[in-house]
Parts: C-alpha cells; structure tokens; sequence
C-alpha cells in the first residue's frame, strides 16, 4: 500500500506545525502514561473511584451477558443431560440412597454439634450474606484475574468481603464503587487463602498461580500427609472467611505441598454471595502495626478503610 | 446507462449522484469501535487464565495499519486510557503503551512507506507480542512460568486474529464511507 500524499507536509508551514504538535502530544501521552503507571504502583487505590465510574456504566452490558450465559449454560447441561440419561439415572439413584444415609447421619452430627456448641456457650449463628449478585464480567485480556459485579456500596458491600458460591469459595471484593465491585479471584496470582484439609487440621496456604491452579503451601513442612483427592476448605485464620467453605480439590503432590483444583469455578457460577467480613476485629489486629495496641488502633478508624483496601491488594 | 448498469453512477460507497458520507459516521466510527474492542473481553469470564486477546489494541493497530493518517498520533493516550478502566490493568499501563505503539508506527511508516498485507500482520503481531509481555510486567502479576505458559493461547489468537480482524475493519471503513447524506 501506498503511504497517502495527504500526509506529505511539503513547504506548509500549517501543515508541519500540525504534524509536528501530533509527535509532541504523542510523546507527552507517552509520558503521563508513565506518570500514571507510577502512580498506580505506588497508591493501587488511587484510580479506584475512576474505575468505579467506568464500571457502574459498563455493568448493563455486562448483566446481560451473564443472563444469556447462564441460559446457554441450562441449554449445554440438558444436552448433555439427554445423552447419558439411561446410565445416569441408574448411577444416580445409587448415589441418592448412600446420600440419604449420609444425610440423617449429618443431621445427628449436626444436632450434636449444636449441643456441644450449647454446653460451650458458642451461641454463633450463620452469617447473613450481605448481597447476592450475578459476575458479569472479567479482566479477560489481563494477566490479573479480576471479576466484576454489577452491585456496590449501594447494596452495602466493602473491599474485603468474601465472595461464595453455592460451591465453595470465589474471591475477595477488592474495589467497591456505587453500583459496581472487584473482585479477586482465588486464581490471581496476588491471592492467597488461609485452608485446611476438610477431615484434619493440616494448615497450609492455597496461592493463586495464575493458570489456574492453586499451590497449596504447607505450613508444617516435613512428611506431606496430603493426598491426590483431599479437599480443602477455609481454615478461618485472618478473619476474612468463614471456616469450613469448599476451596480446592488436590490434584498433583508437590513436595512442599501440592496444587489444587477449583472446586467453585466462577464461569460455571451464575450467582454469587458477598458475606460480611468473618472476624472484623482479627482482620484490624492483623492490620495493627506491632508498635501500636488495638485500642490505640480503634480510637483512629477513620483511616481503617485505607489500610484494608491496602491489605486486599 | 441506468438500464445497462443499475450500479453505473454509484461506487462501493453507494450512489455518487446527490449523496455524501456522514461526517459523523465517518469521524466516529474508528474511535467507537476501538472502544468496543476495549469493552468486549471484559464480558467474558475467564477465571483461570488469560483468555481473549487485547481486542481493544488490535483494533486500534488494525485501524493505523490500514488507514494510516486517519487516527492523529497522541490517540493512543485517551483510548488507552478507557481501556486501562476496564480491562483491569494499573490505570496509566495502556496509556504509556498505545501512544508508544503509534509513535512507533509512525517512524515504521517513515521508514517503509510501501507495505502489503504480510509485513502488515508481521508488524501487527510483533507489536501485540511485545504489548502483551509488556502488559504482563505491568500488570503487577507474579510471573512464574506456569502464568506464561498458560498465556501462551492467549499470544496465539491475539497473533493469528489479525487478518480476520483487518477483514472486520476493512467491512467497518466501508460502512464508515457509506454515502448516507443527502446533498440536496
């Protein structure tokens, strides 16, 4: 292709300003880019309420795809459904006898349980989850994995909240605008989750790698105990989660640890549940900076919601 | 001549005889299709790895590869700005990068001032490579190797995107040229 003549300046004084303010700007675009990613390093939150207003536009949009992709979803399933109905079925009907069993044995369990509780005067009742929401989006061209919900400070959320599907762990909110909120998925390579083995108390942490799996950390190093299959679940340090939800499946033995699986995939999630924050006070110890006590902590909140917004990251 | 030829006095553009482009649709629609490429891959949801390509860049190389001239300069910075609000990435990574890519497109363009579709999409997928790897540094992830393997797929559609993409662009500038104003 031929470059168009048009851009020729010739003996045009006009025209070589022009072309030649066009590098400029340029250039000082380049620079306040730089300015700005600088920034961005320096204070992650600073662009936050900018993002927030981009995100409350956008979130529609978004809404819309999540319905029709929880649609199609529906769709695929009873395809699928429709092929291995007959073998299904009989598989099924096996495993519901054997889940009923494991049902009432449960419900003793949890019957005793509330006993127990009682007896230890451990009166603690089931968080009420502050929203639920649809994703409608993701950071899908970034190497960062971030997803969007189409809520915010409207409905009450904060940055820190757990975000939970009926499987098992999402994410954390990160950045909250009016009517739009970040969140975090465990899958970022920023994230890390306090877990525990489901049957025991093997304590490890589960990091975000970035392709997908999670690296589940032993704490105790020494003998791994884990084992291909073990489940892993919140542990309920660092006061964000609640103990005890669904986080990853180990798939791989490594020898400080292992990598896991999701076991709630966000794009296969239609709904989500933000819960409040687990234990406020455990996260603000967390926070509290070893030279300062809490209550000195406590008599400064007003700078609490920085310090959190800074720890999210 | 009418009777020969129904489209004698009429180009690709429509009819030449009383109509004229838009000059809104033929001022707006590089801009807004750029920012749809922005906006597009936010609507996905990919939760274990980097899953569409930089739409948003390869629309804007798209558009100062094929019509060079018709973009100014320092767009890269506004644009690149909207994308940094939604595609996750610390505000100010596009803004550097974009304005970087189209004043290195423009000294390319001094340089090889005659050019065809293959040195196009060489210098399409080269600059996406170098965006992409550049957006990684910035965008505050840990880089393990695990990460880049798994953003392999990702440097695959966003090379292997671009002649369906110029096809796309190329379908867009004539809609852009559209005669749709009547003259009189």
């Amino acid at each position: 292709m031929a470059p168009p003549a048009s851009r020729r300046t010739g003996y045009s004084r006009k025209a070589q300003y022009s072309v030649f303010t066009g590098y400029l700007l340029a250039a000082l675009g380049a620079l306040l880019g730089l300015i700005l990613l600088a920034v961005s390093f320096y204070e992650p939150g600073a662009f936050a309420p900018l993002r927030g207003v981009a995100g409350t536009v956008t979130a529609p949009a978004g809404e819309t795809t999540a319905s029709v992709r929880s649609g199609s979803q529906g769709i695929w399933a009873s395809i699928s459904g429709f092929w291995h109905a007959g073998s299904q079925n009989a598989a099924l009907r096996e495993e519901l006898e054997i889940a009923r069993v494991r049902l009432a044995e449960a419900e003793a369990v949890a019957a005793e349980n509330a006993r127990l509780k009682a007896l230890l005067d451990l009166s603690r009742t089931e968080a009420k989850p502050v929203a639920v929401a649809r994703l409608v989006g993701s950071s899908a061209a970034s190497a960062r994995r971030y997803a969007y919900l189409a809520i915010g400070a409207d409905k009450g959320l904060a940055p820190g909240m757990p975000v939970i599907s009926e499987k098992g762990v999402i994410g954390r909110v990160l950045e909250v605008a009016g009517r739009a909120t970040r969140v975090m998925l465990l899958t970022d390579s920023e994230s890390v989750l306090p877990v525990r083995r489901a049957t025991d108390d093997v304590v490890a942490f589960a990091e975000g790698r970035g392709d997908g799996f999670l690296r589940i950390k032993l704490i105790n190093l020494g003998l791994n105990p884990l084992k291909v299959g073990d489940l892993m679940v919140t542990s309920g340090a660092g006061g964000y989660y609640r103990p005890g939800i669904a986080v990853a499946v180990v798939t791989e033995l490594q020898p400080d640890g292992a990598l896991a699986r999701l076991v709630a995939e966000p794009s296969a999630t239609n709904f989500v549940m933000i819960e409040p924050v687990f234990e406020p006070v455990a996260v603000k110890a967390a926070q509290t900076p070893p030279e300062r006590t809490l209550a000195e902590e406590n008599a400064r909140t007003s700078g609490a919601m920085q310090t959190d917004e800074a720890a999210a990251r | 001549m009418e009777q020969l030829n129904p489209r004698s006095r009429s180009d690709r553009y429509g009819s030449r005889i009383n109509r004229a482009p838009s000059p809104l649709r033929a001022t707006s629609v590089p801009y807004l299709t750029i920012m749809a490429g922005s906006f597009l891959p936010a609507l996905l949801i990919a939760d274990l790895m980097p899953l569409a390509p930089p739409l948003g860049f390869l629309m804007l190389l798209g558009w100062r590869i094929m019509r060079p001239g018709l973009l100014p300069v320092w767009i890269g910075a506004p644009l690149g700005a909207f994308d940094d609000l939604i595609s996750g990435q610390p505000f100010g990574s596009a803004v550097l990068m974009w304005s970087l890519a189209m004043i290195g497109l423009e000294l390319l363009e001094a340089r090889f001032p005659w050019r065809g579709f293959w040195q196009d999409w060489f210098t399409a997928s080269f600059a996406v490579t170098l965006y992409l790897i550049a957006a990684m540094v910035t965008s505050g992830a840990v880089l393990s190797q695990p990460l880049l393997i798994a953003a392999l797929p990702q440097f695959l559609t966003a090379v292997l995107i671009y002649p369906l993409l110029a096809r796309v662009i190329a379908g867009l500038d004539r809609f852009r040229l559209t005669r749709t104003r009547r003259l009189a």
